[in-house]
């Protein structure tokens, strides 16, 4: 067993020492009926490097990958290319096999990334003040609307109707135990009048942009809106690439920010693991979930930095801790946090700015055809289309043709009959002209 | 004699006297390193045609100032991170004897599997048809953590150890108010890791402690004495805290089963007894598994993790979506509450999309690798190696439960260093000098200046005895007030002891361009 | 000084008129090590005796501090936001916490006097 370097003579040598006949008198405190025989397992025994890897191989193959097809999927989740050197990097093994930084002395590497990831959100979002990462978009979102409660001591939170399903749907599991939680209506393709819902009891109102049908939002008026009544505003972003593009949430008046982080550094990888972006104002630090790296000076006057304000945190505060979590998003923080660096100022600027337009010609496409209509007129490098037939099966069908269109919006709101035929499209960087023309063919066929 | 002309010397010269100072600031193969935002000057990584789009789509939203991001060529970017990535400690590199870490060692097979392109380039809601290989995957995964653990169930959502906690909790929760009933109070033992309080917390429950005895296992007593209708569940980590296996875990669950309460396990110690001993066995009904800890997938600094939870009958039901359900046509995720199959009642959802695939491709290699017999035999191993530290040194160092064996993960705690003027903490920056992690300190809190040495089953018995002899010598230094080790340490790391007061006390959390930092002054 | 009084939860109380003067005692100052950061009642929260009024926070720990007797805060140290230093500079002086009205001054004489609080640390 390749990952085992004990050798049945190191294992006596060792019983010897201990005192014990065999390994199983250490299990001694175990109920013997608790002893579970090899045979109780039905399960392969091992196996070496080739047979795993051609295991994998082909459940691999039954997939089609995002790479190997026209390629249109968003919603959350989005295709961008990654340099090489940051996968290159981020395996190195002082990053992949290292553990939390709680020695800091000896974690230094870890330490500054982490503060260099702290500085680009803050920057980014527009905010003061950034946490380490969390795990996710929609359980950074949740943690936005709990840290939300407990400043303002109020229990109500109005979801806005453009807010990711997914991430309304987290937040209704986890914040809804300690508060109510509304939805406003779903309006494709338009703002929903948000602000007539807030009132004196809403401790925060959770507004995406660009939304999921990618509606580009004004925060603003939402954020004054909130304010006057005491509430505070959650601005959520899904596609951080915006962000090289777009006002940020900060200049706009958020006071929280809840971001994905996935778009920069990290594949889609079916789901996770992402990064969760979370940032706000100097004035919220002390409410703020999830790790911080701070900066101070060894013994010897030099500059180093500290995981800090660990009070807040469960290992210190326990039942009073302002979160549970533990784990953040490490390696994949730290592939953001390359990628970032590669791109520069210069670099996501441009990127944002290729993949508007890519979207862009994208949607002038599509518009051309007849059956379908472009419903988002204000967008980043997502919009939605309608179609004169229901989305889902026609995404099924184009499938089949080779090419993934989309998302149906159906697939994440399957109970409202507006969304039926609508069609939610991400065009980016990796997009080719070949590939726009091969959706709008096969579209034809299908439509 | 033929005469050496070269002039190259070929003695090694005399002794550099480790205190002179060097012109560059650096010292050899260490490298000082300044923040990214320091050495930015506006060149870029990226090579990207300079496209220009015009507002009419922007909804008015147009960034109107810099973001403020430094530029660098790749080269600077390589050469920025492997400097920083040698500042670092790391398992390939050294023994991690962290304690309830599990710091194993991370195949490069699992990092191999999970980059093909079949399974990271997948979207998560791409069409099922395109997905089928991936949620097989998922599904063999599942089959493999209900098989070690003896449970029927499994959700495989939560993206960490602390987010399965969360989520096992709302599923009794749920479970509980399906029944109509209504019980707060979750009883959670002094020993227990800072999570299960906080989750408890989290989750709408209050936490009621309950003692360990001299012993170190929970006081099943006064446990059962704290049952009551109220009461909706236990959290019990096993093997425990102080690495002991609580043998009364079968009466303890009977009890709580038959209060009409619930049982969950903290699963962060699997290591101990996965592939001997099934947690389903022991009564258990919510259970989560660390992916990072007992399955191998890598710490990567601090994450990410990935808390899949295993469930009994009772709680089956109330797994949140998504479903993983099999059909004539395959294999297809149940996304919307109201579509699950009869019977299925999920509490919500926990995150988006499906769960830390990327963390299920690895996790199911090193399963595939090692196969039942080998996880078996890492249990037995990560036990023996504890075992094998503890008996070589509980004669130098306090081992307050070290009378009988432990499992996977051996506790000392500070009364061998009591009069030496050396605390646990000292102790464990002097490991930093030998070379080593420290292990985990002051945890669990239920004995004095804990130490709580894991050392899995990655390590051979020569790495071991290295680090005994180590630790050994260190003891015995201590006890004999020899402290100039311990005093001030570590001294050889890339950073001297830090000052976390002033950190916390005038928090510095990023870097800021002068023009800020002068606004703020 | 005869007017303060000692819990055995380390916090000190001095009547001053009819208010209290709250805040911990040097031993518990001690103990928690190096404070960098208090959290205050606000003026007008009820408070029972043994309930939770403020938390004081070092780097590595978080202590509840108790209200030693029953009232109504009527103030707190505002120095101790800017500096939480002066916990460990003068805990059982300028370090002071919060002030309060009592509900029931007699609850006073449960509580510990100097020398009986001197004793009590010797015990520990």
């Amino acid at each position: 067993m390749r990952y085992l370097p004990l050798t049945p003579d190191d294992r006596r040598v060792m019983l010897a020492r201990i005192g014990a006949p065999d390994v199983d008198a250490l299990f001694r405190d175990v109920p013997k009926p608790a002893l579970a025989p090899l045979s109780a397992f039905n399960l392969p025994d091992t196996q070496g490097e080739m047979e795993v890897e051609r295991t994998l191989s082909k459940l691999a193959a039954r997939n089609v990958a995002a790479g190997a097809a026209p390629f249109f999927c968003g919603a959350g989740a989005y295709k961008h290319h990654v340099p090489s050197a940051v996968d290159h990097l981020i395996q190195r093994s002082e990053f992949l096999t290292s553990y939390t930084p709680y020695q800091p002395e000896i974690a230094q590497g870890t330490l500054q990334y982490l503060f260099e990831f702290q500085t680009q959100v803050a920057l980014l979002t527009g905010m003061d003040v950034a946490n380490a990462s969390l795990y996710d978009g929609s359980t950074a979102t949740a943690e936005a609307v709990l840290m939300a409660q407990r400043i303002t001591k109020r229990g109500k939170t109005v979801l806005s109707g453009g807010l990711h399903p997914h991430y309304a749907e987290t937040v209704e599991t986890v914040a809804g135990l300690a508060g109510v939680v509304s939805r406003s209506p779903v309006t494709p393709g338009s703002a929903e009048d948000i602000i007539a819902l807030i009132d004196e009891d809403t401790a925060c109102v959770v507004v995406q942009s660009p939304d999921v049908f990618g509606l580009i939002r004004n925060l603003r008026p939402i954020a004054d809106a909130a304010h006057a009544k005491g509430a505070l505003l959650i601005a959520v972003v899904t596609e951080v690439v915006s962000l090289g593009l777009l006002e940020p949430p900060g200049a706009q008046g958020a006071d929280i920010v809840a971001a994905e982080g996935q778009s920069i550094g990290n594949g889609l990888n079916f789901g996770g693991p992402y990064v969760g972006l979370f940032a706000t104002r100097e004035k919220f630090l002390r409410q703020m979930p999830g790790r911080l790296c701070g900066e101070t000076v060894d013994a010897e006057g030099r500059r180093g930095y500290v995981l800090t304000l660990s009070t807040r945190e469960q290992h210190i505060r326990r039942e009073k801790a302002t979160s549970n979590i533990c784990t953040n998003s490490g390696l994949c923080t730290l592939a953001f946090t390359i990628h970032l660096s590669l791109l520069g100022e210069e670099g996501l600027t441009r990127l944002a700015r290729i993949n508007h337009a890519k979207a862009g010609a994208l949607a002038d496409r599509l518009a051309a055809l007849p059956g379908v209509e472009v419903v988002t007129q204000a967008f980043f490098n997502e919009f939605t289309i309608k179609l004169a037939k229901p989305a889902a099966p026609v995404v099924e069908a184009l499938a089949h043709l080779g090419v993934i269109a989309g998302v149906p919006a159906s697939r994440l709101l399957p109970h409202d009959k507006a969304c039926e035929n609508l069609l939610i499209l991400a065009a980016t960087e990796t997009n080719t002209d070949d590939d726009f023309a091969a959706l709008a063919k096969a579209l034809q066929e299908v439509l | 004699m033929s005469m050496n002309n070269q002039g190259r010397p070929t003695s090694s010269g005399e002794a550099f006297p480790a205190s002179i100072a060097t012109i560059s600031g650096d010292r050899g193969l260490d490298h000082e390193e300044a923040l990214i935002f320091e050495l930015g000057h506006g060149a870029t990584g990226v090579d990207l045609p300079d496209v220009k789009v015009p507002d009419a789509r922007l909804g008015g939203q147009r960034r109107k100032s810099a973001i403020g991001l430094p530029g660098l060529s790749e080269p600077e970017v390589i050469r920025h991170y492997v400097r920083l990535s040698r500042m670092n400690y790391a398992i390939d590199a050294g023994l991690y004897p962290l304690g309830s870490c599990t710091m194993k060692h991370n195949p490069r097979l699992n990092e191999k599997m999970a980059r093909l392109p079949g399974f990271g380039d997948l979207h998560p809601l791409a069409p099922h048809s395109t997905t089928q290989g991936a949620l097989e995957l998922i599904s063999q995964l599942m089959n493999w953590l209900t098989t070690l653990t003896g449970m029927p169930a499994v959700a495989m959502s939560p993206k960490a150890g602390a987010h399965g906690e969360l989520c096992g909790l709302l599923a009794i929760r749920a479970a509980i108010a399906a029944r109509g009933e209504n019980r707060k109070r979750i009883l959670v033992p002094e020993s227990a890791h800072g999570t299960n309080p906080a989750t408890a917390a989290f989750a709408g429950f209050t936490v009621d402690e309950v003692p360990a005895k001299p012993n170190g296992h929970v006081d099943a007593d006064a446990l059962k004495a704290k049952l009551g209708p109220d009461v909706a569940a236990i959290m019990l980590t096993n093997p425990n805290t102080c690495g002991l296996f609580e043998g009364e875990v079968k009466e303890i669950a009977d009890a709580v089963h038959a209060a009409g309460a619930y049982f969950y396990c903290d699963g962060a110690n699997f290591n101990a007894i996965a592939g001997k001993v099934r947690p389903g066995d022991l009564g258990v009904d919510a259970m989560h598994i660390n992916l990072h800890k007992t399955f191998s997938t890598p710490h990567g600094g601090g994450g990410p993790g990935a808390g899949p939870v295993v469930l009994s009958e009772r709680l089956a039901a109330y797994a949140p979506v998504p479903l993983l359900v099999a059909d004539g046509k395959g294999l297809r995720l149940i996304e919307d509450q109201a579509a699950v199959p009869a019977g299925a009642k999920p509490f919500g959802r926990m995150c988006a999309f499906h769960g830390q695939m990327g963390m299920f491709v690895r996790a199911l290699t090193y399963m595939l690798s090692h196969g039942r017999d080998g996880v078996r035999q890492a249990s037995e191993d990560a036990v023996l190696s504890a075992n094998y530290i503890l008996a070589s040194l509980k004669d130098v160092m306090s081992a307050p439960f070290g009378d009988g064996p432990c499992m996977h993960e051996a506790l000392f705690d500070d009364s061998f260093l009591e009069g030496t003027g050396v605390t646990t903490l000292d102790f464990a920056k002097a490991m930093i000098d030998e070379g080593y992690h420290p292990m985990t300190m002051y945890f669990p809190l239920v004995v004095h200046g804990a130490m709580l040495i894991e050392p899995t089953e990655s390590e051979s018995k020569a790495s071991l005895d290295r680090f005994i002899h180590v630790l050994h010598t260190l003891a015995t230094e201590a006890r004999a007030k020899q402290t100039e080790r311990f005093a001030g340490a570590p001294h050889l790391a890339p950073r001297r002891r830090l000052d976390e007061t002033a950190a916390a006390r005038k928090p510095v959390l990023r870097w800021k361009p002068d023009v800020l930092k002068k606004a703020a002054e | 000084m005869s007017d303060v009084r000692y819990t055995d939860q380390h916090e000190w109380i001095r009547l001053e008129g009819d208010e209290a003067v709250v805040g911990i005692t040097k031993y518990a100052a001690e103990a928690l090590g190096d404070v960098v950061f208090v959290e205050l009642p606000a003026s007008g929260k009820a408070v029972n005796a043994g309930g939770e009024a403020a938390v004081v926070e070092s780097v590595k720990a978080a202590s509840d501090i108790y209200a030693p007797v029953g009232g109504t805060v009527t103030g707190s140290n505002a120095v101790l936001e800017k500096e939480p230093s002066k916990v460990n500079e003068d805990p059982e002086g300028a370090g002071w916490f919060f002030k309060m009205k009592l509900s029931d001054k007699g609850e006073l004489t449960k509580l510990m006097d100097a020398a009986a609080y001197a004793k009590y640390l010797e015990t520990l």
